[in-house]
């Protein structure tokens, strides 16, 4: 249904284009009072996170104890170094069985099942996963059991007996999302728009297929266990523990191990996409999902702070530029935003997106396209700056408001080799962030003439017609999922 | 970016976490007494504040006792655009010149009448008066638009360090909620306060848009929020359970301002709101600043509650949906309310057949017959404070069929029928249910969350604890009973979706929405 409003709107967006350089972006107009900022804002109570104890062994094994007396739980982590992206092209989707039919396989004392059993009785969990760069096993018990629950995990950390019908059950489960990996659009794009960006043989974006999933052996996943479990690993214990006992018995559990074995570098290659306009056709929604997307940057970089307050700026919260326009002022959009992303180790995309009504894709494209355009052609305004350096400053407190994410947050930064004290130096150079770094870095980086646009949606609503948007003609990307012969249907 | 309902389409997928379930030990329920200040207003608005100084943060959870349930016939989905409405400042906040707004925002009204009585003309419905009219009421809301200062209720609040900002309209009830750094409690009490007692709708039309984009994202472009949507339009035949949350295209597209404003005129009364706040807020200190805001929050009684109950099915009812997505099976029986004396027992019945690898439906339909991804029993689902359904579904492995899932959830359910759960299964959902409450204790947001609703569903947030004598006191013969009284053929009603090629060729017109826009 094309509602008169959107012709409307369509002139708006043009009017906003004409006027750009004489406009003063988002000046706060006058108003008569401000009874809020009669409200005192006191000074914060003192605070410092307590950080949890580090002690690096001799083999290169970091452990960190962080304790916690409020709850009686006591729970702990082996964040091991490897994953998705290490993994064998030809067994794409190995990670996620790995992750899956470790714990579920158990070990030679005890199986999978009977670990189900004797764990979930006392509300206790083991369980295990794999992610892009790593694996983890870790564990949660109340206080009670957990000297029992800690055995039991390092039991399956050190000897799981992966079984053949727990790895069946896990290729069962992958084969299930691989199905139907189409039906849900939001997914499609998501998913679609990354390996633009990365390309489909990426390790950070290939994806599992029934024939890379079913070439998946027991032999394989003991092989990924033996090799990776000598790593450089990272312990993390959290809750209600005696520190002595605990270091004690870390200690014990770790330091027989041989010096921990770095993973090979990396040399990743990221080109960027292919500019241009996609199209992936669905006809059983009513909605387009529209992906803007291109190179980001990673968190070494210098520029990353500046980077940030652009974000705010451009798709941060619902005073974004993005959010007041496509969505509050233009009603296009209950879900948009996005920006530069920026990974620990690689690139993470540019990512703007806007899901809108099919009649409505031209206009909230052009329109998402055009906020993005603007972050070099018009200027930001001070008041812009300020807002979002607030926005972020004032909560970057909850990053570390619990002990529990203070220890998350060293565990990471142990595991990517940052500093130990990243997020002060962090904060403290976004504190000086200025107007002019926010221009340069957005010069610097944001290219909207190298973006793809990928838009998933249904084709025959789609009116006015993608031509529209003069980003070339669409080009069709084929989803369909590769079946083997006796599973076609 | 406000979220409705706690969608269904969450719970095939993983564990449903039952937060809610359950008591603990007395030493953490006189640990709570200890620090929770709790405080009935005047205008019957009740504040608790909880202690939990750990950090200089604190969280708070406004519990509004009223949800699409109470949207009135013909305009489901109300609750849920109020809530929207709740972001869009009020008279202080978020315009240039009140005064002038709001008599612009009165012409916006008249205008949207006029157009709508012409739009709803069945007979001699005029096109060229309808664009004429449809003309002048946009030519209103850009007038009124001049008042506005877009976004500056979230801009305060942002700015001042709101985190995880957000609302959620449920059936039966609306939550706003954030985290912020302490030093902003007062900040916190004028915006909340003011937003509650002093809504204006402002740019209504708008964020009318904007939600019937949220309804696109979440039902219409989505299988199994299709999938959901219609089987519970198809269990309840009188309730408004029945009636979709977010709301029918043809009526959330017709909702106005005015009927927005007398939902809140009604539902938005202090004896139907609770607030909580957790975190480094000193009770003696905090809570006569706050009871000076929240005071301006009206008086109001209680509204009434409805008349409608459900009444008793007694007939098999089914959803077949073909289309090209995969199939997924669902089935849903009719159970009381929360305040049934049998509530922890459907609480013991859901942890036994889907909760971890040792749940039954896991055990029997995933592992052992390898015919599903997934499977569980889970309720009360859409909502609680009204009788509900118990639902059971299972996401087949490929090349299983719904009708599968059906026959092997059948077969659990007639052993829970015939024969007792075991001794360790009772133990089990018991021990799991003490740890799971305590587990959430560790988070400020999770326990503003909790007091609030205790409080407003019980009248004492103690209950959080205290239902744990409930839990201890399920038996198996229990757990028999009720399966054997709720788990029957009459009173199920199934939903499913079934593969089918996609349509080839069909007619693309595009599905009408009706509507205002």
């Amino acid at each position: 249904m094309k509602s008169p409003y959107i012709k409307n709107l369509s002139r708006m967006i043009l009017a906003g284009a004409i006027f750009a350089a004489a406009l003063a972006p988002i000046a706060l107009p006058a108003q008569q009072s401000k009874p809020w900022e009669e409200i005192p804002i006191p000074k914060l109570h003192e605070f410092k996170p307590q950080q949890p104890k580090r002690i690096e062994l001799k083999n290169g094994i970091v452990l960190f104890l962080q304790e916690d007396h409020e709850l009686p739980f006591i729970s702990g982590s082996v964040l091991i170094p490897g994953g998705s992206r290490d993994e064998d092209l030809a067994k794409t989707g190995f990670i996620g069985i790995y992750g899956q039919a470790w714990r579920t396989s158990g070990t030679a004392k005890m199986d999978g099942d009977a670990l189900d059993d004797l764990l979930e009785a006392q509300a206790a969990h083991i369980e295990t996963s794999g992610d892009e760069d790593s694996t983890t096993i870790e564990w949660d018990s109340l206080k009670g059991d957990a000297d029992q629950v800690f055995s039991l995990a390092m039991d399956l950390f050190l000897h799981p007996k992966f079984s053949a019908e727990k790895l069946q059950l896990a290729q069962q489960q992958e084969a299930t999302s691989i199905v139907r990996r189409n039906d849900d659009e939001a997914a499609i794009a998501n998913r679609e728009s990354a390996k633009l960006v990365y390309g489909i043989n990426s390790p950070y974006t290939r994806q599992p297929e029934l024939a890379t999933i079913g070439a998946v052996t027991l032999a394989d996943l003991q092989a990924w266990h033996d090799r990776t479990i000598g790593g450089k690993l990272i312990i993390g214990v959290f809750g209600d523990f005696d520190p002595v006992t605990m270091e004690a018995k870390l200690r014990a559990a770790f330091e027989g191990f041989p010096p921990a074995q770095p993973l090979a570098a990396r040399h990743d290659v990221f080109d960027g996409p292919k500019p241009g306009l996609y199209f992936i056709g669905k006809e059983d929604v009513n909605q387009s999902n529209v992906q803007i997307v291109g190179l980001g940057t990673d968190r070494h970089n210098p520029d990353v702070p500046a980077l940030a307050v652009m974000n705010e700026i451009l798709g941060g919260g619902f005073t974004s530029r993005l959010f007041q326009k496509v969505r509050t002022e233009l009603g296009l959009a209950y879900a948009v935003g996005g920006g530069l992303s920026f990974d620990y180790d690689h690139p993470g995309p540019f990512r703007v997106e806007v899901l809108t009504k099919s009649t409505s894709t031209v206009d909230a494209t052009r329109a998402a396209l055009d906020e993005i355009a603007g972050l070099t052609t018009r200027p930001f305004a001070q008041v812009e700056v300020d807002r979002a350096k607030d926005n972020i400053l004032n909560t970057f407190l909850f990053r570390y408001d619990t002990r529990e994410k203070v220890l998350t947050e060293r565990e990471l930064l142990e595991f990517y080799s940052y500093p130990a004290n990243y997020l002060e130096t962090y904060k403290a150079a976004l504190e000086k962030v200025t107007l002019d770094d926010v221009t340069a870095v957005a010069k610097k980086y944001i290219h909207p003439g190298k973006y793809a646009v990928l838009i998933v949606g249904n084709g025959p609503e789609i009116k006015p017609p993608l031509e529209e948007l003069k980003l070339g003609p669409a080009q069709p990307i084929d989803i369909t999922i590769p079946m083997p012969k006796n599973m076609r249907q | 970016m406000q979220k409705i309902i706690r969608t269904a389409a969450l719970v095939l997928g993983l564990a449903v976490v039952g937060i809610a379930c359950a008591g603990a030990q007395d030493q953490y329920l006189k640990s709570f007494e200890q620090r929770i200040t709790t405080k009935v207003l005047p205008n019957g608005l009740t504040l608790i504040v909880c202690e939990r100084p750990d950090a200089p943060v604190f969280s708070y959870s406004t519990f509004v006792d009223a949800g699409d349930v109470n949207d009135p016939s013909g305009a489901s989905g109300l609750a849920h655009m109020f809530e929207h409405l709740a972001f869009k400042g009020t008279s202080e906040i978020g315009t240039k010149d009140y005064p002038a707004e709001k008599v612009a925002l009165a012409k916006v009204e008249v205008a949207n009448d006029a157009y709508e009585a012409e739009y709803l003309k069945e007979v001699g419905r005029d096109p060229k008066k309808l664009a004429e009219l449809k003309k002048i009421f946009l030519a209103a809301q850009a007038e009124a638009h001049k008042f506005v200062i877009p976004n500056q209720f979230t801009d305060i609040a942002e700015r001042n360090g709101a985190e995880g900002l957000n609302a959620e309209t449920g059936l039966d009830d609306t939550q706003f909620f954030w985290s912020m750094p302490e030093n902003r409690l007062e900040l916190w009490a004028y915006l909340e306060s003011s937003r509650l007692a002093d809504t204006v709708p402002r740019e209504f039309y708008k964020e009318r848009d904007v939600v019937i984009e949220e309804r696109r994202m979440r039902t219409d472009s989505n299988p199994e929020g299709r999938l959901f949507e219609q089987f519970v339009a198809t269990a309840y035949v009188a309730h408004p359970y029945g009636r979709s949350g977010i709301g029918w295209p043809s009526e959330v597209s017709q909702i106005n301002a005015t009927e927005a404003m007398d939902f809140h005129k009604k539902y938005y009364v202090g004896a139907n709101i609770v607030v909580a706040v957790v975190g480094d807020v000193k009770a003696s200190e905090a809570m006569p600043m706050l009871e000076k805001y929240f005071s301006g929050v009206p008086f109001g009684p209680k509204p009434e509650e409805m008349t409608t109950v459900e009444p008793k099915q007694f007939a098999e009812k089914t959803v077949a949906i073909r289309e090209a997505t995969q199939p997924i099976y669902i089935e849903g029986y009719h159970r009381p309310d929360y305040r049934d004396p049998d509530d922890a027992v459907y609480d013991a019945i859901s942890d036994i057949v889907s909760n971890g690898r040792v749940s039954r439906l896991y055990r029997s339909l995933v592992r052992d017959q390898q015919i599903a991804a997934a499977a569980e029993g889970f309720s009360p689902y859409p909502g609680d404070k009204y009788p509900s359904l118990f639902v059971f579904g299972a996401i087949p492995l490929p090349g299983h069929t719904p009708a599968e899932m059906r026959d092997a959830i059948h077969k659990e359910i007639q052993k829970l029928k015939t024969t007792d759960v075991t001794d360790d299964e009772l133990q089990m959902f018991k021990t799991r249910t003490r740890a799971d409450l305590l587990r959430g204790l560790a988070n400020n947001q999770g326990v503003a969350n909790s007091l609030s609703e205790y409080q407003t569903r019980y009248g004492d947030w103690r209950e959080l604890f205290l239902q744990l004598d409930r839990i201890d006191k399920v038996t198996k013969a229990d757990i028999r009973r009720v399966a054997n009284q709720v788990f029957v053929d009459s009173n199920r009603t199934e939903a499913w979706i079934d593969t089918a090629a996609p349509p080839t060729q069909q007619s693309t017109a595009a599905p009408k929405e009706g509507g205002a826009q």
